[in-house]
């Protein structure tokens, strides 16, 4: 069957299992758009590239499975970059499907040409220039494969009008993408298990250090199985939120620049780091040199690029970690380490109550309040999107995610801006799934024009904007460290109530706390979506801090009487 | 800062590719982003068709080497990468010395020439060209000597390199970049 290199694009994409796309057309991508209409495929209409990639993203990591976003040649695909970094940090699915000018303009400097493959080649995990027509199947086949195996990651294609226009035979076949220099399926040697096996067995204090690979592995029952069985307290980091239960025995929390301070002390104590699928970012380890120093390290990682990358482990095991923990937990040997687990409970004290009663009660609104009101209504179980900076990191604290996927945020690159469009693709993910967004006045405003998108797709989200007046985080840091000079942090913000409703959409505004539940109420029961204004407390901070590059352990406490932080080795 | 570190040395490795446009792109981009400190890069033709093979010569420890094995694995256009620094391997450069060698003196070039076992491959009036190939210090050496008559110009190709072993290269990677052999001791 002969079909034109555009109906052959969504022949495969439809294969691929994919029911949603993200994209804005233009010039180089109309002949695709036109065969578009043809199948049954939902094609978002974004209103910047940039939200169609975080859709992609955000649709990828709710999902389990590829997002694609689709853009024109030139200034279209140029917008994605971003996107695709993002992606490309936080090792999200995603495909990107840019046109191209036609094969015999590359080069020329044509209207609305770009070197897309040059420009995404260090954020993307592959891309490729497609100009032939026959060549449209088994690159995009590729593409998908590429971008869901192994380490996944943005994989960006190129196709060029001609490739579009042209016709060619269409053949489909389900035999495996074979690739002879992409090894996804790296498995350790026994020797190495062995190894990995002696050293839980023998330590006194280990703690599991799990990632963003726990979820994408789906390995969250191996690691409760290991945590269990060899009584190992387990930290989480921020992308591994979700992979742990929150409410386990074993579960410390969160480690790393806002972690607890319980967790970042026992690491710097324990005498076996067990890392899942983690890459001890320098916003997880502090200073590297004095990170850890008692501990010897196992690295569990898909990604042999990671081990020895930041700090030098003793037995790294290469793989899938699902596979890699089924392999290694009939090794282990049953323990209790009473002693260990005391002395972290002892650093723990009362810290699930953490510092949110201690607020002043002066009536104001603090963002601890609204999160953990979030978290109580909706029972841990919501889809939350956040954006980057404090209220990021407020989230991470005071939401319990209850099952993995439910957290959505941008770790690696810290996109301000990916909360609303990361939450769009989370719904068209998951249509049934409650979703939130968590974002700040700040990065809520550089893709605020997905308001729009929300509003022609009857999109039903709810928006909670943390309005502080401030690019938080950063004031936090001038507060800190620059004397509390605030250049170019405090922020205008339109009336987003009025924002919301010009949109067509339904906009709130909260002022204390108070009111916090009743407009839960309002936005959970009207269909569609809200815009919820925050005003909260404009010069709060997040504490515990790690100083950038500071030793884990010296931690900047909130500066008032607070029995959590003096019982957590002061 | 420039206390020499004792760990930091050459390493040699051979990368087999797809010879495709944008790989050496995709090879050079990597060396740029993690900051490799590269000395020499090479490639040329294989006997197998749609292959091409690369010799790199980077400056580092063997933690950094090692890392960089893995990041070239990771090119899904790469196929198979050795490390040839501790391997029994053959290691050759190959310079074109053009030096200034009027009549009195071309007598003593070419007498240097011949001890380096180099060859003189054009032969002007005021200069020749000097054709040498062998290790990078047997290149530095001949230079040294050359430099009192007057070096003209110089082009040296970097270092090509093969194992000395009779095995042909895997046709599939063993990926000894997943392994850890450094880290049991």
């Amino acid at each position: 069957m002969k079909l034109s290199g555009a109906q052959i694009i969504w022949e495969v994409v439809s294969r691929e299992g994919v029911d949603t796309i993200f994209g804005y057309p233009g010039g180089a991508i109309l002949p695709a758009y036109d065969a578009l209409l043809d199948y049954p495929i939902h094609h978002v209409l974004v209103r910047h590239e940039q939200g169609a990639a975080h859709m992609a993203d955000g649709y990828a990591r709710a999902s389990g499975n590829v997002g694609v976003c689709v853009a024109t040649s030139g200034p279209g695909a140029t917008n994605l970059v971003t996107g695709l970094a993002n992606a490309h940090m936080d090792s999200s699915p995603v495909v990107a499907i840019t046109g191209q000018v036609a094969t015999p303009l590359i080069g020329k400097d044509a209207f609305q040409e770009t070197d897309v493959t040059g420009v995404t080649l260090p954020v993307t995990k592959h891309n490729y220039l497609v100009t032939r027509t026959e060549d449209i199947v088994p690159t995009l086949r590729e593409a998908f494969y590429i971008a869901r195996s192994g380490r996944p990651g943005p994989v960006l294609v190129d196709i060029t009008k001609d490739a579009q226009t042209g016709q060619a035979e269409f053949e489909w076949s389900d035999e495996p993408v074979s690739l002879p220099g992409y090894r996804p399926d790296l498995r350790p040697v026994s020797e190495e298990f062995r190894r990995a096996a002696d050293l839980i067995n023998a330590a006194e204090r280990p703690l599991i250090l799990a990632g963003h690979g726990v979820i994408m592995s789906a390995a969250t029952s191996q690691v409760v199985e290991l945590a269990e069985k060899a009584s190992v307290p387990t930290s989480l980091t921020l992308l591994g939120l979700g992979g742990f239960p929150p409410r386990h025995p074993l579960c410390l929390g969160m480690m790393g620049m806002h972690g607890e301070a319980w967790v970042n002390t026992a690491i710097q104590r324990a005498d076996l780091l067990i890392a899942l699928g983690m890459r001890f970012d320098d916003r997880v380890t502090g200073n590297l040199s004095t990170y850890a120093p008692t501990a010897k390290k196992i690295h569990c990682e898909i990604d042999p690029a990671e081990l020895n990358k930041n700090v030098r482990v003793d037995v790294g095991l290469v793989g899938d970690l699902r596979a890699t923990l089924e392999t290694l937990l009939p090794l282990l040997a049953k323990s209790e380490r009473t002693d260990w687990l005391r002395y972290i409970d002892g650093l723990k004290g009362d810290s699930a109550v953490r510092d949110i009663q201690k607020l002043p009660d002066d009536g104001h609104l603090y963002t601890a309040h609204v999160i953990n009101d979030v978290c109580r209504a909706t029972g841990g179980q919501a889809v939350v999107a956040t954006d980057v900076g404090q209220h990021q990191m407020w989230a991470a604290q005071y939401y319990k995610h209850e099952s993995p996927r439910t957290l959505i945020t941008s770790g690696g690159l810290g996109t301000m801006g990916f909360a609303l469009p990361a939450a769009m693709g989370a719904k068209f993910a998951r249509k049934d799934a409650e979703v939130w967004v968590i974002a700040g006045d700040g990065g809520f405003q550089m893709t605020a024009a997905e308001l729009s998108t929300c509003a022609q797709e009857n999109l039903n989200i709810n928006i909670a904007i943390i309005n502080n007046g401030y690019l938080g985080m950063v004031r936090q840091w001038q507060e800190f460290f620059y004397d509390r000079r605030y250049s170019a942090t405090p922020i205008h913000s339109p009336d987003f109530v009025k924002l919301a409703e010009a949109h067509g959409l339904r906009g709130l505004r909260v002022e204390s706390r108070a009111d916090v539940e009743e407009s839960f109420e309002a936005a959970r029961n009207h269909e569609g979506t809200v815009v919820i204004d925050y005003r909260v407390e404009q010069e709060d901070s997040v504490y515990p801090m790690v100083p950038s590059g500071n030793d884990l352990d010296k931690m900047i406490r909130r500066p008032q009487s607070n029995p959590i932080y003096e019982t957590a080795d002061d | 800062m420039n206390g020499h570190d004792p760990l930091r040395r050459r390493h040699v490795f051979v990368v087999h590719a797809e010879d495709r446009p944008g790989v050496l792109d995709r090879v050079a981009s990597l060396f740029r982003r993690r900051s490799y400190n590269i000395e020499s890069l090479t490639v040329g033709r294989t006997d197998q068709p749609g292959v091409s093979r690369m010799t790199i010569v980077i400056e580092g420890d063997d933690t950094t080497a090692r890392l960089m094995e893995a990041n070239l694995y990771k090119l899904v256009n790469v196929l198979h990468v050795e490390n040839l620094t501790y391997k029994p391997a053959v290691v050759r450069d190959l310079a074109l010395i053009k030096v200034k060698a009027t009549a009195e003196v071309r007598a003593q070039v070419l007498q240097v020439t011949d001890v380096f076992r180099a060859r003189v491959v054009d032969i002007g009036p005021e200069a020749l060209i000097v054709e040498i190939t062998g290790t990078e210090d047997k290149i530095q050496g001949l230079i040294e000597v050359l430099e009192p008559y007057g070096i003209l110009e110089l082009v040296r190709t970097g270092a090509v390199a093969m194992t000395r072993s009779a095995e042909e290269v895997a046709d599939r990677p063993d990926f000894i970049a997943a392994r850890f052999p450094e880290s049991a001791a």
